[in-house]
């Protein structure tokens, strides 16, 4: 019940704030605040309630759990979950939540009631979208976080919001059509008649149908990311919202679409996905790129920011195509750090075009005299935004290109250059708006109370995810490992979780998958003399993306030299992704491992895969 | 006593944020106690430290202090933990002593400035991340260090901000950097991949095992590595920017871009080193860029007229000298030309700066002269510095460290005949353009008043300095010269010797005499151009065009300009409206159209309707008859 409580709290708080602002408008901004402090004071109560459950392994990931039938008939249900990761999400929501009050504290004078009523729809939407558990239930919150924003940028916009709003509302619900498209879809091939998560997860289909809903997904979650080519809608739609609003976006709504792909699209159609992972990758690196260099063309600030989350979305992108932990961990951090960071950006361009009514770099320059404080923030975050180490985005991107990295060398190497595009927008934005040539001499106002309280939060938060990020990633862990494991043919395939430090090993053990047509080296690990037994991690576990029917069941068993008996049990659906055992003797010879592998037929079956070498036998 | 490291950092990043969080409240007077005071107690903890170190070394020469873990996920579980080692030591103390004293030296220098504040909290953070740059145990606590040095240098070099061209010297600096930067960052992948963890240590000692020496996997990284130092140190091919980033305020160019940070490769090199020896195509290319980086900038030195540019482009060729000693694998050479050259180099920049001050914030040589008789203590201790830096035999510090290196480009099993050519005409090259700087300044006729500063602040790091200077090279006295080489000894758990040819140690006094006669020749040299007939080599400097190309860097400005930075900003400009929206909103205008061309057809009159009905009619009829 808890859950919906806090799905009901914003929604309360909005239509209250509605009310009450016909009598008392500033009643109706605290009734609002108090309602999103209460929301992120329930999440924080949640958080340390369960600190000991969440650290404590093998309970499984999942902390609530709230399931009532909504209507039977069709098989949907109110089902709400809360694990680590939705969790994280939703302490992000309650903090931008109230930032985004707090923002429209002066800013907004027209209509007050009706705006917040909207901020808080909008918020109520998404937080649902983390809690919801039932992919009827996660479209219809899709929805009902649409059509507020619309009216947000709509109504409280700069000068072109009818043209943003229309193209925001068009773009998105093009995506959400094909979500809705590939959830009737998957409702419809499961043949289970439920909507629930659970329910659907392992569905079997054959390999073109997965490919298709998984698409579907995929095109409604990467224009909300947004992936490159699908991004125009957000850089008119950040600039022409008020501060409120773009703070939403970039802080929540962007992380819906990297939550719905980790939780939805991968586990749900994870062979597909595997399958669409290069393209996904490609795409994700010339959204960095292409991001980043885009955004140092600008000349209105709050395009600029727009662009650098185009860029840091990208990474968020490599991140879950890499899917493994290293990886994974990595996207939540920066889904983290840049719905602080970027949310704070959008707060100082706020305060800066508030005080000097532009937005425009070319009436800027000089300001740092004026506003010393504002330049020093300003700095932080731009230092954030580059990725300075010891601050938060930082973790994220790293642990990202090191996921990457040992997935494909190639999408990681190139997705570094990220590094260096990301200075040169950062620091052209400090330098144009705060150094040079003063623009500007006559005083402005200082920071009030409650900007200096969003600043210092932002601050410290951005600090804590950069020096001890642990507190987060133990609390997503669980989560993100249970969707792992729920994968864990692709992530096994992909990247397998192999043996701690083996000492000397006598024995390598290689696993090869043949993966988008090439034979692959997925993983090796040494057999040491004296811990002969290979960890339980290395038996994939059975999981049936696509087809029983295609599946093969393979027991791969031999004598080392060790005197060691390796049973590893291999289950996989389809010979197109057959992994196969091979034991090289004592390679630690890196050339000579690579040449065993290169030497091998280029489109083999799994039979011609055996045992390499004299020594050991196969069933 | 050991326990007591965390503090050598961790105080001067205090000392940054007090400064920041209340240092526009706070009066000078205190702002200065806290910026050079967090500095000084780390300065003397490390003394204290470095002593009880010599005197009774931890076990296995190394203590380690875990801070906590910074994060941790699977296996990947880098802390922030500090690790003390000989090589450690030595970069601590200098970096702690230098810094001291320049950060003295500043609170007369920046006197009058209104940043005075942000002044030395940028320093004393740059300060805290140097020394966790060097104490960090794993690379990437290491690279944390690394890229917030590279923050700071960015901020100082911008320091004062309303001039455009100082931020973008800063600009570029940073970005710049940050191309080797990436390519470290990429090298800390490739480490991780391989050997699932990020620590130092457990690296050098697991790569030996696992990697064959000239395998790809041992060149990629090293490479890599390569990448990440020559950004940092300044040397081909990412050299351009250090010119430049004389734009900051000069104590800055002392601190950062002399004594510590630019050569923030070499200690990166040094300390994998054995990273190095498993790729030896890379640390030939190492001695390679070194000799290069070395010859490109002493022959840019040779006809700079900016004293502080003179200084910049000997840093880079003093820091080449260290490549060179990297390069064939005389590690612990490399890093005693790292201390006597942080205390010269600082002494001259400093030095530099006092004349700067004098003058009137006047830069150019040529406009200087004969200021020995009004400034005796600032002409006396550059002149050490500068005689120093010279490698003025038998005396001075920088002779001792840049003898060694000279020695082994021949002697040791990496040398050649080649390098230590290259060594040699850098010697007599630096000696040129170090006294032509000197002549010119201090001697010959005076061209502009000076109004020569004394404040003790700014007397007392110069003559610590130049005593440094003389007596640094003291604590590694080569074989031919009193055989006590203490600071090899002392390194030698963490950077094995290099081996030597045979026969090559009988021949150290030969090269020895040549090194030195070098050296005296190239000041002899620089007295006939400049002191004795300087007007001809002025024209000669002028008209000529390569005079004019060495001027310029060698081009390497133009040529990044017009390959990188155009291409970039064009592709930038162009594409500002972002085509890709462009496309989209060609769908929504081709919606537009055809809306406009279909809603003409409903025009309201009775006679188009019936002549669509008919004509609709005819051709179904006419379909459904024929087909």
């Amino acid at each position: 019940m808890i859950l919906v409580w806090l799905i009901l709290i914003p929604f309360i708080g909005g239509l209250l704030s509605w009310l009450v602002a016909r009598w008392n408008v500033t009643a109706a901004r605290w009734i609002a605040l108090a309602a999103m402090f209460l929301q992120l004071a329930l999440a924080v109560g949640i958080w340390i309630t369960n600190w000991g459950a969440i650290k404590l392994a093998g309970r499984g990931p999942w902390l609530i759990d709230y399931r009532q039938p909504w209507l039977p008939q069709l098989g949907i249900s109110l089902h709400f979950g809360l694990d680590g990761f939705s969790l994280l999400l939703i302490l992000l929501t309650g903090v931008i939540g109230v930032w985004s009050i707090l923002a429209s504290w002066r800013g907004i004078q027209e209509r007050v009631g009706f705006f917040h009523f909207n901020l808080l729809l909008t918020l109520t939407g998404i937080t649902g979208l983390f809690l919801a558990l039932d992919l009827f239930l996660f479209y219809f919150f899709w929805e009902v976080m649409l059509v507020p924003l619309f009216f947000l940028i709509d109504i409280w916009g700069h000068e072109r919001r009818h043209m943003a709003a229309v193209k925001f509302f068009i773009y998105t619900q093009a995506g959400g059509l094909f979500l809705l498209l590939g959830i009737l879809g998957l409702y419809f091939v499961s043949g289970k008649g439920s909507f629930d998560y659970f329910d659907l997860l392992g569905t079997p289909m054959s390999a073109v149908m997965a490919m298709w809903l998984m698409f579907c997904f995929f095109l409604a979650f990467a224009v909300k990311l947004p992936a490159f080519p699908l991004h125009p809608w957000l850089p008119d739609a950040h600039t022409q919202a008020p501060v409120a609003g773009s703070v939403d976006l970039a802080g929540l709504v962007l992380k819906v679409a990297a939550y719905g792909m980790i939780r939805f699209m991968i586990p749900l159609f994870p062979a597909a996905s595997l399958h669409f992972a290069p393209v996904a990758m490609t795409l994700a690196v010339i959204g960095i790129l292409y991001g980043a260099i885009l955004a140092f063309a600008q000349t209105d600030l709050k395009r600029l920011v727009a662009y650098t989350s185009i860029s840091h979305m990208g990474f968020v992108l490599l991140g879950i195509f890499a899917w493994n932990e290293l990886a994974l961990q990595g996207a939540l951090i920066i889904i983290i750090a840049h719905g602080i960071s970027t949310g704070a950006l959008f707060i100082l361009v706020g305060m800066i075009s508030d005080r000097f009514k532009s937005r425009s770099l070319e009436n800027m320059g000089g300001l740092w005299p004026l506003l010393p404080s504002v330049g020093g923030v300003w700095m932080f975050f731009a230092m954030a935004s580059l990725g300075l180490p010891g601050l938060g985005g930082f973790i994220g991107e790293f642990l990202v290109l090191l996921g990457t990295f040992k997935v494909s060398v190639g999408f990681a190497a190139v997705a570094s250059l990220g590094f260096i595009v990301s200075v040169i927008y950062s620091l052209w934005m400090v330098q144009k708006v705060f150094f040079g040539r003063p623009s500007h001499t006559e005083p402005v106002p200082g920071l009030t109370w409650y900007e200096w309280a969003m600043m210092a939060s932002a601050i410290i938060i951005t600090l804590w995810l950069g020096l001890y990020p642990q507190p987060f990633m133990d609390t997503a862990a669980g989560s993100l490992l249970n969707l792992l494991k729920g994968t864990a043919r692709v992530s096994s395939l992909r990247s397998p979780v192999l043996g701690t430090d083996i000492e000397t090993p006598r024995l390598r053990l290689l696993l090869v998958a043949k993966y988008h047509s090439r034979l692959r080296l997925i993983g090796s690990f040494g057999v040491c003399p004296q811990n002969p037994i290979i960890d339980s991690g290395f038996i994939l576990r059975p999981y049936f993306g696509d087809s029983y029917r295609n599946s093969l069941a393979t027991q791969v068993g031999t004598q080392s030299e060790t005197g060691a008996t390796l049973s590893p049990e291999f289950r996989c659906q389809s010979p197109k992704y057959s992994p196969a055992l091979m034991l090289c003797p004592s390679t630690d010879n890196p050339e000579k491992r690579d040449h065993t592998i290169a030497s091998l037929p280029p489109s083999p079956r799994r039979e011609r895969l055996g045992v390499r070498g004299s020594r050991g036998g196969r069933p | 006593m050991f326990e007591l490291l965390w503090l050598i950092p961790i105080l001067p990043l205090a000392g940054f944020l007090v400064l920041v969080l209340f240092g526009a409240r706070l009066p000078r007077r205190v702002t200065a106690y806290i910026g050079v005071g967090t500095v000084g107690v780390s300065a003397l903890l490390a003394l204290f430290i470095g002593f009880t170190f010599i005197t009774a070394p931890p076990p296995g020469h190394a203590f380690s202090q875990t801070l906590w873990t910074w994060l941790h996920v699977g296996t990947f579980a880098p802390g922030i933990t500090l690790y003390l080692d000989p090589l450690a030591v030595v970069m601590v103390l200098v970096i702690t002593v230098v810094a001291f004293l320049i950060h003295l030296y500043s609170t007369a220098y920046m006197a009058g400035d209104e940043g005075y504040a942000r002044f030395f909290a940028y320093m004393n953070l740059f300060v805290a991340s140097m020394l966790i740059l060097v104490l960090a145990d794993n690379l990437l606590l290491l690279y944390l260090g690394w890229e917030g040095v590279g923050l700071c240098s960015y901020l100082l070099i911008g320091f004062w901000y309303t001039e455009p061209a100082n931020v973008r010297a800063a600009m570029k600096a940073f970005i710049v950097t940050r191309v080797g930067d990436t390519a470290l960052a990429i090298a800390l992948f490739l480490l991780f991949t391989q050997f699932g963890t990020l620590q130092i240590q457990a690296i050098l000692q697991r790569a030996p095992g696992m990697w064959l020496p000239g395998s790809a996997v041992a060149i990629a990284a090293a490479a890599l590595l390569l990448g990440g130092a020559v950004g940092k140190s300044a040397q081909l091919p990412l050299q351009t920017w250090l010119p430049d980033a004389m734009a900051g305020p000069t104590p800055v160019s002392a601190l950062i871009h002399a004594a510590t940070m630019v050569t923030a490769g070499v200690y990166l090199i040094a300390r994998t080193n054995t990273l190095f020896t498993l790729a030896p195509p890379v640390q030939h290319l190492v001695a390679i860029i070194g000799a290069a980086t070395l010859l490109l900038a002493a022959c840019s030195a040779l006809v700079q007229t900016d004293i502080k540019r003179i200084l910049a482009y000997s840093t880079m060729s003093q820091v080449g000298y260290m490549f060179l000693a990297l390069g064939v694998g005389a590690w612990s050479a490399a890093i005693f030309h790292f201390m006597t050259h942080a205390f010269f180099k600082a002494l001259l920049f400093l030095g530099a700066g006092v004349v700067i001050l004098s003058l009137h914030e006047e830069h150019d040589i040529f406009k200087m002269g004969g200021l020995w008789r009004k400034m005796p203590l600032t002409f006396w201790t550059f002149l050490i510095g500068a005689l120093s830096l010279a490698a003025f035999p038998f005396i001075t510090a920088g002779f001792f460290s840049k003898d060694l290196i000279v020695f082994e480009e021949w002697g040791s099993v990496e040398g050649n005949p080649g390098l230590w050519t290259v060594a040699m005409i850098g010697a007599f090259l630096t000696a040129v353009y170090t006294f032509r700087m000197v002549f010119l300044v201090f001697f010959g006729k005076e061209k502009t008043k000076p109004e020569p500063r004394r404040d003790w602040q700014m007397a007392l790091p110069l003559v610590v300095l130049a005593v440094l200077s003389v007596i640094g090279g003291d604590v590694d006295l080569p074989r031919t010269l009193g055989n006590l080489p203490l600071l090899t000894d002392f390194l030698r758990p963490v950077l094995p010797d290099a081996p030597l040819r045979a026969g090559a140690s009988s021949i150290e006094p030969l090269l020895m005499i040549a090194s030195a006669l070098t050296s005296l020749a190239g000041i002899l040299l620089a007295y006939f151009l400049y002191l004795r007939r300087p007007v001809n080599v002025r024209r000669a400097e002028h008209g000529n065009w390569l005079a004019r190309y060495f001027f310029a860097g060698w081009g390497f400005d133009w040529l990044y300009y017009n390959l990188f930075v155009r291409p970039y900003v064009w592709f930038a400009h162009v594409d500002k409206h972002d085509i890709v929206d462009a496309f989209f909103n060609l769908i929504a205008g081709m919606g537009m159209q055809y809306h406009e061309l279909l809603s003409t057809l409903q025009s309201g009159k009775v006679r188009w309707y019936a002549l669509g009905i008919a004509v609709g009619a005819v051709i179904v009829i006419a379909i459904l008859v024929l087909t």
